[in-house]
């Protein structure tokens, strides 16, 4: 479908899901697995355009998580389903272990704590170390580490090929992706009539999966919210290829109560990061990094990891929290309305979602009713952008590295533009191929992007030239 | 395996012109790598620059010096192979190398790096602000109009004031782009005379003394905010180029675990542009940043020279000595000196630069004793050149000192 057509309003979807961040995106996938006709709303130029674009790509056991919450559970499932699907997706799965380092007596003696409350969260392979322990585990670690906890199911995934392959999946068993789509107001009268600056959507149900609007969408839809977004930014910084020479385990801090705190930690890509910061602040959308933290989240991972010292800063950008005034995730099914809710879906969404999606389908409960009629499972197979396998660079008739830092191959950026759902933005095209995001920011190859790209992002690299050139 | 007896990595003049003197030399098998489907590096890209001057005793622009660089080398028996991206180094002069039919591995005897520079990022600069598309540096800036005819803003504000600012100003003017304003963080711009004069006569206004506080712009740039002072004012435009603050193109010494000076950001090198792994040489601009294209042509000769007689035996098995420094001194190469070599070629003088604008003695001195001093003004991103005594390959401590005045 054409980006900009309009809409007729005449379909009839089952399920209109707004919103394709991590969430969104998943709820897409299950609903489509399940047999529905699914519409999926976004208003970005491009999938992945809130929260989802920014993370630290962790997938999480829940080892502390709230004690019986429903995000525990659905951390759990979704992880769960995640390690069931992700070889036939061709998605990685970087099997790094976490450390929570306790650089204080004080801090070691929350560690006991932390590792029974894991138990009770049902994660077994916990292990508690002493400092020489964990320097075995982690030879890059400072010398006045105190002690750890070793969690050794904590794993590092690509933070945006996944949820492009649950949309990809959902757009081969027919679903209809919109983007640069608005929701504006819905009104229910047995199905859905949701006003967008496309036109029309009618639809039998409704998830919003809208993230840092979850409340404002709640709004637009007729409902008095039952919570507020209260976004929480967090900066990053991401350090040269070089650093994964020093790192291999993702380093977290002993938590407190207000976040997960700074952590140090290796991406699917090769690089290490440090980061996130966590600052409330009320813009949903402005996520801005600022010298002097990127400059304190340097020190702080040098400090912790004494190697990092001296390794160039490859990136840096913030993302921002869907939090709400309370921890948990806000899920409401307002069954009476053909409505769900997945709200407050704050820092362990990247896990969660394909969990999140099992469930919203479970309230929704078409699929035990036999409501829709399910297909064969489509296969999708993405390309690889993790460094731990094999690159399109290594193998032959790639037809010339386009991004030198990345080793992004031109058939890699052409199959990504003629792919079913291909980048409305620049921001798309580089979480698609890595394309720009390395060491050199595009110093080298940001012009010959521009020309492969010309028509088919949002923002065009290249303005157009007076006279029409 | 067809081993070489010499990889070059990077074909830009100082990786042609080492090609050529190692040829000349008589050394048997030389191969090329460069990922590009061109030589020249850099200089392909600078429209306006003179090149050539010393080395082929005409004037060149970029492109035509590129060109005149694939004449020459098509005139010598070198193995030259566009679309070979190195990948990976190894200990043992093993290199993992990526081309069009996939990976390959190849080796030689010797490897020469000459990578080049590229410019510092905004990233890596930790500029405040959001990150909208229109974001670039010069480099980048020449690519959109030398290659592809295009343009990345129509109004930028240029941040800088190297000499290449000059170059990404002269690139605006000349296709259609009004630069808003150009800003120098620093209280002295870091060339002196045509940036004082240059913007303003062109209608750009020109400050120094002045910070991007904030970067505004969801789709593309919108606004920067400067300070200068304590005056915080919003400039409308369409981009902003970060220019110069180059770095060595040094990221394959780092992830293959090879020795980086701290100072030069560079491969650690002696007297014969010999790395710490004496397998491994390197000349050009990735030594240090930045000298013109024909230092760095220079420079690949008289390194290529010292590598071609250096090819006659093993590789060096003595330790080098680290050349130390006192601070505001930003680097010095070379950094390493090894005894008992005494090839021809090589690198006859010490090139330093300075961290901050300063004024002072700086001096030499050789196992504990001064052989040469000099008081003067000395100036971020000049070069300084102070000629290597004979003696300081044998020294056991060389050092350079400061004293500043206050
Ligand atoms: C700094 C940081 C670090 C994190 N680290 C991790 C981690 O390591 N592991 C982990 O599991 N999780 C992590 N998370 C959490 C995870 O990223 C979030 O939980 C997840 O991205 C939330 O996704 P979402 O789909 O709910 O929201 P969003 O990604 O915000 O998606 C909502 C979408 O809805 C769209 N939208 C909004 N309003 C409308 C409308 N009216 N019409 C149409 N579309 C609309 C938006 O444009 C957006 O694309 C982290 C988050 C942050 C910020
Ligand atoms: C934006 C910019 C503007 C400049 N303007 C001027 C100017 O106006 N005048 C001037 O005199 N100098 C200028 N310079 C300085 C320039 O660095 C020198 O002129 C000269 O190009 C340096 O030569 P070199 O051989 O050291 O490196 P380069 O010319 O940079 O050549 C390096 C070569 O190595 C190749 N390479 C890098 N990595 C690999 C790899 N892994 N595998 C294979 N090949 C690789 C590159 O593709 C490139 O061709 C400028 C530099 C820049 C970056």
């Amino acid at each position: 479908m054409n980006a900009q057509s309009q809409l007729s309003g005449s379909e009839l979807f089952d399920v209109a899901i707004i919103g394709a961040g991590i969430v969104g995106c998943a709820v897409a996938r299950r609903f489509a697995l399940a047999g529905a006709k699914v519409a999926l709303i976004e208003k970005g130029s491009d999938i992945l355009s809130g929260a989802s674009k920014a993370n630290s790509a962790i997938l999480h056991t829940g080892f502390d998580a709230p004690k019986a919450s429903l995000e525990l559970a659905l951390v759990q499932a979704g992880r769960q389903e995640y390690l069931d699907i992700h070889q036939d997706m061709n998605l990685p799965l970087v099997e790094t272990s976490a450390l929570v380092c306790a650089w204080t007596p004080d801090e070691a003696s929350k560690l006991e704590g932390i590792t029974e409350q894991g138990r009770q969260n049902g994660i077994d392979r916990l292990r508690l170390l002493t400092s020489a322990e964990a320097r075995t585990v982690e030879p890059g670690l400072a010398h006045n580490l105190v002690a750890a906890l070793h969690v050794l199911d904590e794993h590092v995934i690509d933070p945006w090929s996944a949820p492009l392959a649950y949309v990809n999946q959902a757009i081969a068993l027919g679903a209809n992706v919109l983007r640069q789509c608005e929701v504006r107001a819905g009104a229910f009268d047995g199905t859905w009539l949701l006003e967008t600056n496309r036109g029309d959507i009618r639809s039998k149900w409704v998830v919003n999966a809208a993230g840092l609007f979850g409340d404002h969408v709640d709004a637009r839809l007729g409902f008095q919210p039952e919570f507020l977004i209260k976004p929480r930014k967090g900066q990053f910084v991401v350090l040269d290829k070089a650093a994964s020479r020093q790192l291999k385990t993702i380093i977290l801090p002993v938590p407190n109560e207000i976040t997960k705190g700074v952590v140090v930690c290796p991406t699917a890509f090769g690089n290490i990061l440090v980061g996130p910061t966590a600052e409330e602040q009320d813009d949903r959308i402005r996520a801005t990094v600022e010298h002097d933290t990127l400059a304190a989240l340097v020190a702080h991972g040098s400090k912790l990891v004494p190697g990092l010292a001296h390794i160039p800063v490859t990136a840096v950008y913030a993302g921002l929290r869907p939090a709400t005034e309370k921890k948990e995730y806000r899920v409401i099914h307002r069954a009476g309305h053909n409505a769900i809710t997945l709200g407050g879906i704050r820092s362990t969404g990247l896990s969660s979602a394909l969990g999140l999606a099992q469930h919203a389908l479970k309230l929704h409960g078409g699929a035990e009713r036999g409501e829709f009629a399910s297909s064969a499972t489509p296969k999708v197979h993405m390309p690889n952008l993790a460094e731990s396998r094999p690159r399109d660079w290594q193998a032959a008739n790639h037809g010339d590295i386009v991004c030198h830092c990345e080793m992004v191959t031109r058939r890699e950026i052409e199959a990504t533009l003629s792919s079913p759902l291909p980048p409305g933005d620049f921001g798309g095209l580089r979480r698609r191929t890595r394309a720009g995001m390395g060491r050199c920011q595009g110093f080298y190859c940001n012009a010959r992007l521009a020309e492969i790209s010309k028509g088919y992002l949002a923002t065009p690299l290249a303005v157009e030239q007076e006279g029409g050139k | 395996m067809n081993r070489s007896d010499v990889i070059i990595v990077g074909g830009g003049p100082s990786g042609v012109a080492a090609a050529i003197a190692m040829r000349k030399a008589g050394v048997g098998k030389i191969t090329l790598l460069e990922r590009e489907r061109y030589l020249g590096g850099a200089t392909r890209h600078c429209g306006h620059s003179p090149f050539g001057m010393l080395e082929f005793g005409r004037v060149y622009l970029g492109a035509a010096y590129g060109r005149r660089l694939e004449r020459e080398i098509a005139r010598h028996d070198i193995d030259l192979r566009y679309g070979h991206s190195v990948a990976q180094l190894g200990e043992d002069g093993e290199l993992l190398v990526a081309n069009p039919d996939g990976l390959q591995t190849l080796s030689a005897k010797r490897v020469l790096m000459t990578t080049g520079v590229r410019e510092t990022t905004r990233a890596a600069r930790f500029v405040t602000g959001d990150r909208p598309v229109g974001i670039v540096t010069t480099g980048t800036l020449q690519a959109y109009a030398a290659f592809h005819n295009m343009m990345p803003f129509h109004r930028p504000v240029i941040v800088g004031s190297e000499l290449v600012t000059l170059s990404a100003i002269w690139t605006c003017l000349s296709h259609g782009a009004r630069p808003a304003a150009v800003l120098e963080p620093r209280s002295h711009s870091l060339v002196r005379a045509p940036l004082n004069w240059f913007p303003p006569l062109m209608g750009v206004p020109f400050h120094r003394d002045a910070q991007v506080v904030d970067i505004l712009g969801r789709g593309r740039v919108e606004a920067v905010r400067i300070k200068r002072g304590d005056i915080v004012e919003t400039i409308e435009c369409d981009g902003i180029l970060f220019s110069g603050g180059f770095t060595p193109e040094a990221s394959l010494f780092l992830t293959s675990g090879l020795a980086v000076d701290l100072g030069s950001a560079g491969p650690a090198v002696d007297q014969d542009g010999r790395c710490e792994n004496p397998r491994y040489f390197a000349a050009g601009n990735v030594l240090r940043a930045v000298e013109t294209g024909g230092w760095a042509f220079r420079e690949g000769r008289a390194i290529g020279t010292a590598l071609a007689a250096d090819l006659l035996g093993d590789p060096a098995r003595a330790a080098p000595t680290k050349v130390t420094y006192d601070a505001p001194i930003k680097l010095v190469v070379p950094s390493l000196l090894r005894s008992g070599s005494a090839l021809p070629g090589g690198l006859k003088d010490f090139q330093l630069r300075f961290q901050r604008r300063v004024e002072g003695t700086l001096s030499l001195s050789i196992d504990g004793r001064e052989v040469w001093q000099r008081n003067a003004i000395w100036r971020p991103e000049s070069r300084i050149i102070v000629p290597r005594p004979n003696n300081s390959t044998g020294a056991q401590s060389v050092h350079f000192g400061f004293r500043e005045e206050v």
